[in-house]
């Protein structure tokens, strides 16, 4: 199960397949599940929203960040712009490439722990919290300038590859108090019904994405833990190794999807 | 003043019917906390009022029950070249408010 022999079997949100193509996937399937967009299982309206930047209420937050970019941080602090420039050609298809390994330290990040390493080194300035509406902002800003364009991070170097299977390992371990693993439900039982809602496969191109649950934007951090906890096991913490490791193996089993953030979530 | 997002189109012709979005970052917190009526006091927006050349041309009053970040969408025709002036306004007694010229030919 590699990531690109997984990335074969993805389909596109956009691909004519109706839901019943799914009735028949289950736990005894042979064949691996096509990886599907959480897109798919939205209703018409939901999906229409979600495409609709004049409707996307994840633009509230989009807008938020094109803001952030231009300001300065604090007096005589560069703003992300006094750098990077205008963010729709310096950032355009950057946040799909991400998480990466950083040139500088070594380690790899996601968008948020770039976001924090530019306010660290350049901007002089404490890092923004998790799911600050600031930090949301800007990523959320970033992943807009990606939109439509392919998850492509690259997991060829040997830091990444290493992350690549830590990711992978936690994926098909069980935990909690549930004693479940994500593959249990976001591979095996793709498409069925839990609880009130549709399960997905798992990709993270939506994030950060706006969830009707949450009433509002959150990272794709937020919506790990949701899972963490909803097996009833100790979540990690943001921005740990493992939930980094994480992030990269769900964007290499994604490789090829377009990005769909900001995306409208149940 | 909170974040927004407003959608007019900058031009339309005399007579068009033109729609228009509007929607504001706020948490609409329902006063129905869980540690009793009012624990949590309610904060919600309660009215948004637009004009339109100075003439009121939609008011809406919201709720308990509406969830947060509201976004209306409603259509009025265009008549002459004018502001649209949106202003949403909360329980504190605060309020948003933001002008969008509208420019109408023909």
């Amino acid at each position: 199960m590699t990531p690109t022999r997984r990335s074969r079997w993805w389909m596109g949100p956009l691909a004519a397949a109706g839901l019943s193509v799914f009735a028949a996937v289950g736990p005894s399937a042979s064949e691996p599940t096509p990886l599907v967009s959480a897109t798919r299982f939205l209703s018409d309206d939901l999906r229409a929203e979600q495409q609709d930047e004049t409707r996307n209420r994840g633009m509230l937050w989009v807008d938020q960040g094109a803001d952030l970019w231009r300001r300065e941080p604090a007096p005589s602090q560069p703003s992300c712009a006094a750098c990077h420039g205008d963010a729709k050609a310096s950032m355009a298809g950057v946040a799909a490439r991400y998480p990466a390994v950083d040139g500088t330290t070594g380690r790899l990040q996601n968008v948020e722990g770039r976001i924090n390493a530019c306010r660290e080194r350049d901007q002089k300035l404490a890092p923004l919290a998790y799911d600050s509406d600031e930090l949301l902002a800007l990523t959320a800003f970033l992943a807009m300038q990606s939109r439509g364009r392919p998850v492509s991070v690259a997991t060829e170097s040997p830091a990444a590859a290493a992350a690549v299977e830590t990711g992978r390992r936690f994926w098909s371990e069980r935990q909690g108090q549930l004693n479940l693993a994500c593959t249990h439900c976001h591979d095996d039982n793709v498409g069925r019904r839990l609880r009130g809602d549709t399960l997905s496969s798992g990709l993270p191109t939506g994030y950060p994405a706006y969830r009707l649950e949450w009433q509002g934007l959150g990272s794709l951090y937020r919506r790990l833990r949701a899972c963490q906890i909803g097996v009833r096991a100790e979540p990690f913490q943001a921005g740990s190794d493992i939930h980094i490791a994480l992030e990269l193996f769900l964007a290499a089993r994604a490789l090829g999807a377009p990005v769909e953030a900001p995306a409208i979530r149940r | 003043m909170r974040p927004r997002r407003i959608v007019t189109p900058e031009k339309a012709k005399a007579g068009d019917v033109v729609e228009i979005r509007a929607a504001i970052l706020h948490p609409m917190v329902t006063g129905h906390g869980s540690g009793g009526p009012n624990s949590v006091p309610r904060d919600i927006v309660h009215t948004l009022i637009v004009t339109y050349d100075g003439a009121e041309i939609f008011r809406a009053e919201m709720f308990p029950g509406i969830a947060a970040n509201p976004q209306l969408t409603f259509t009025t025709v265009a008549t002459k070249t004018g502001d649209v002036v949106f202003r949403w306004v909360e329980d504190s007694g605060a309020f948003t408010t933001e002008t969008r010229r509208l420019t109408v030919e023909g």
